[in-house]
């Protein structure tokens, strides 16, 4: 699935250690069901001392589930866990810290207000005679610590203040503190940029030559066969195997993960190129990005390359008028236009798919069908102020079979949904809104296989249809794939557009790379 | 289960019984609350707490006020904000709408050039000034980034002073009986249902069907559930705020004027505290605090929970001192029950 992705373009080579190391962490038999439906059947693996063990699989087959298990923040309805050989009962979180088995969250569990060192050491502060908090010992603890790791931040700064890569790794080392011996990651570099993660993959490394195990989750084929010393494949709930990377390919590793071949993961359909839909002059966001000019046609896909924070999705939030550009123009159809807030936007007939799912996306306490239909009120389906239920309840119902939206109704809260299934019901939001340019911004990310070739098909039919795409992407074989076009974006200015005839991946890097 | 395997239609209802299923607990639990009253009032007063009819339009007379903030603060609570201020709001338009509502006999009326009017100035001017203040609120929200706690506690502390102001702390008396009119009660099937009480059921109906089945119902969802995505969907969150805040303030208004109506007479300190009894409605009635959901349904059966309790405390002559104390503790106990439901619900 994944080529090399921007992010990989230069790390340190693994260091391969001894296999048959003694089992640090053995999991026998687990079962955890949820009213009635089983996410975890009789899964049994094992971690080693000084190993990276990826878990791989697609959303909802059942890693996460495990790792809270392990951690402690689900109790398992079956089987047994020991640690160096003797049996456990993790019973909560604080529990499994104590014995060494900490796990660093997707959303990062810090406080913000409290300082990089009173976090690490939060609970165990060491105290003077007074029973204050002595904090001169404890910023001298935390630097040592730091400088074990090779991490350079101050440990008096605010948590609040760091970047989130920062953060990342003030909760790497928190869990060092703990002299955790089994350390889970649960898809860490998914936020970072190329220099942070071949920071992260140092620090993974010397956690590794001390003898720390570590579980992996990760949904980037590249990073396996990068960090990884042993693989699991899960689906449905069940382990599939667990392989030596270097015995495997990246084929081998889909083909386990889906149960099937995948033989065409990027399926651009051609379509007919029309007119100029949307011209964008000197674009110009003060301080994020300079002078972004170009064209994009009807029928076209226009795919975005760049680093993370060179600044393609601040291009595509001041297009949809979320932060409004200090200068430069846009024209729609060739009519100058003024756009300033998201609804002046959708007035022009622009969609925009955001980044985040979470965070700018889902209304994840709304039902599914409130979540579609939101954004179609702004223009339509109601009549003197009342929602016009039926025939949007209709509409969304044509939409989530086309787009094949998971569910068994349109009433389940969206948080219920997995992250492919929630990104489609996304992506019909903006389709009852029948756009004309469509922005979509890292559609595919933390998406399993499986949806994300169903996203790369609909993306495809629609630009057959006539719709303009802008589409962002961190990944460069998709990218490659279902670009007509692809700009490069290198530190907030533009620096080239290839056809998709000449571009390829070393070119690419060659415009995006520092 | 065989009722559903039989037939076809059955999914349809468990998915709508499903949808009030918070309703239908809560009333359930005033179920429950009322009876416990009547098993205490045969045991420690021997007699009955809900045979009594003239008890039972007192109790919905007594929260209607309050329902009527309440439904106003919960469509605030559902954006995820808060309004403190509608307790003063009450005292203010009791006071504009008392001041306009004078009779001539009256020889040291506020404005004696305006006495005996019609009772539709005062009800507008009550109204207007709650309006007026919701505008404030939702217009501080839009404009500046401070939260709506603050905003609306300096509104709150703001408009009891202007209330104090306006007659420089005296009470006003002697309004027209056209006026306290509102206050009365009429024979509706044989029962006395006081305005007040219809007024607060009508406001209700409106806004359930506002919240349910409008663009401005489904955007107030949204705001509350997450800000952000509701702005990248294309909804102005500042002006539909000041929308929200406005019907608050409105409501509160008229709450006022029935309070006004109801004690023919207005002070400046009408509705102290009232602002709280609201929140604590809505609350109750199972609108969470972290905004996105909440419905008016609910909202009445919080009211009506606070009223039976009240009532029923005075039934059982428990003094006030151990009411107030008991409300603080029921307010408590009622959030963390709904937590706790709300979590096992989750964990599924």
């Amino acid at each position: 699935m994944t080529e090399p992705s921007i992010a990989a373009a230069t790390r340190p080579t693994k260091i391969t250690t001894d296999r048959e190391g003694p089992a640090l962490l053995s999991v026998r038999g687990i079962r955890k069901e949820f009213a009635g439906v089983v996410a975890l059947n009789d899964v049994s693996f094992e971690l080693r001392a000084g190993t990276v063990h990826a878990l791989m699989g697609e959303n909802g087959a059942g890693k996460s589930t495990l790792m809270k298990v392990i951690s402690g923040i689900y109790r398992p309805d079956g089987g047994t866990i020991l640690l160096n050989g003797r049996e456990v009962e993790l019973t909560t979180p604080l529990a499994a810290l104590d014995l060494g088995i900490a796990m660093i969250h997707q959303e990062l569990n810090l406080m913000a207000p409290m300082t990089v060192a009173e976090n690490i050491w939060i609970r165990r502060e060491p105290r003077n005679r007074l029973g204050l908090i002595d904090h001169a010992e404890l910023n001298r603890r935390t630097a040592a610590l730091f400088a074990e790791l090779d991490i350079r931040i101050d440990p008096d700064r605010l948590v609040g203040d760091l970047s989130v890569a920062n953060r990342q790794m003030v909760e790497i080392a928190k869990a060092v503190s703990y002299n955790s011996q089994v350390l889970i990651m649960d898809e860490p570099t998914s936020t970072l940029t190329e220099r942070e993660v071949e920071h992260l993959f140092r620090i993974i490394n010397t956690l590794r030559a001390k003898g720390t195990g570590i579980i992996y989750i990760t949904h980037k084929m590249n990073e396996l066969f990068e960090i990884a010393d042993e693989v699991s494949v899960f689906r449905d709930g069940e382990h599939i195997a667990t392989r030596a990377s270097s015995d495997l390919t990246r084929d081998d590793v889909i083909r386990m993960m889906v149960g099937r071949d995948i033989s065409q993961m990027f399926p651009k359909v051609p379509a007919e190129i029309g007119d100029v839909v949307l011209s964008v002059r000197n674009l110009t966001l003060r301080g994020v990005f300079d002078d972004i000019s170009f064209d994009l046609r009807a029928g076209e896909i226009l795919g975005v390359a760049g680093l993370v924070g060179a600044g393609r999705s601040n291009i595509a939030e001041t297009i949809f008028g979320v932060t409004p550009a200090t200068s430069g123009s846009m024209l729609v159809d060739g009519r100058h236009v003024v756009i300033d807030t998201p609804r002046t936007a959708m007035q022009q007939g622009m969609a925009f798919l955001t980044e985040d799912r979470k965070d700018t996306g889902c209304f994840l306490n709304l039902t599914i069908q409130e979540n579609m239909q939101i954004a179609a009120l702004q223009s339509g389906f109601h009549r003197n102020g009342f929602v016009e239920q039926r025939r949007l309840g209709q509409e969304c119902q044509t939409l989530r079979e086309a787009l094949r939206v998971k569910t068994p109704s349109m009433e389940q809260k969206i948080v219920n949904l997995s992250g492919g299934n929630q990104q489609k019901a996304l992506i019909g939001r903006w389709l009852l809104t029948k756009p004309r340019i469509l922005i979509l911004d890292e559609p595919t990310r933390g998406i399993d296989v499986g949806a994300k070739a169903e996203i790369h098909r609909m993306i495809s039919s629609l630009a057959a249809e006539g719709l303009a795409v802008i589409m962002i992407s961190s990944e460069l074989p998709e990218i490659l794939g279902m670009s007509d076009r692809v700009m490069t974006i290198r530190q907030g200015k533009l620096t080239g557009i290839l056809d998709r005839a000449e571009a390829d991946q070393i070119k690419i890097m060659e415009l995006v790379a520092q | 289960m065989t009722a559903r395997a039989i037939d076809p239609g059955a999914l349809e209802t468990t998915a709508s019984k499903s949808k009030y299923q918070n309703e239908l607990s809560m009333a359930l639990v005033l179920v429950g609350i009322a009876i416990m009253f009547e098993i205490l009032g045969w045991i420690f007063v021997g007699d009955s707490f809900l045979a009594n009819q003239q008890r039972l339009s007192i109790i919905i007379l007594q929260v209607s006020v309050i329902g009527i903030l309440a439904v106003g603060v919960t469509q605030v609570i559902i954006t995820g904000g808060i309004d403190l201020s509608s307790g003063s709001v009450v005292g203010l338009s009791a006071m504009v709408a008392a001041s306009l509502a004078q009779s001539s006999t009256d020889p040291r009326a506020l404005f004696p050039a305006l006495t005996d009017l019609m009772p539709v100035w005062p009800i507008l001017a009550g109204v207007l000034a709650g309006l007026v203040v919701g505008v404030i609120n939702g217009g501080l929200l839009a404009k500046t980034n401070i939260p709506p706690f603050i905003a609306t506690l300096g509104t709150m502390v703001c408009v009891r002073g202007i209330a104090k102001w306006y007659t420089l702390g005296q009470p006003i008396g002697l309004l027209t009986p056209e006026f306290s009119w509102i206050g009365r009660s009429f024979n509706v099937l044989g029962f006395p249902v006081p305005l007040p009480v219809l007024i607060f059921l009508f406001v209700a109906l409106i806004f359930h069907v506002a919240l349910g089945y409008t663009r401005y119902g489904k955007f107030t969802y949204a705001i509350g559930a997450n800000p952000q995505a509701a702005r990248v969907s294309g909804i102005n969150i500042g002006s539909h705020l000041i929308k929200v805040y406005a019907i608050a303030g409105l409501l509160s208004g008229l709450a006022g004027v029935v309070t006004a109506a109801r004690a023919a007479s207005a002070q400046p300190t009408m509705g102290t505290a009232y602002e709280l009894d609201a929140i604590a409605a809505a609350v109750i009635g199972g609108t969470s605090l972290a905004g996105g959901s909440g419905r008016i349904l609910g909202t009445v059966i919080g009211t009506l929970i606070l009223g039976v309790i009240m009532s029923g405390f005075t039934f059982l002559k428990i003094g006030s001192y151990y009411q107030e104390i008991m409300k603080g503790a029921i307010i408590v106990a009622a959030v963390v029950i709904d937590q706790y439901r709300r979590s096992r619900k989750d964990r599924v």
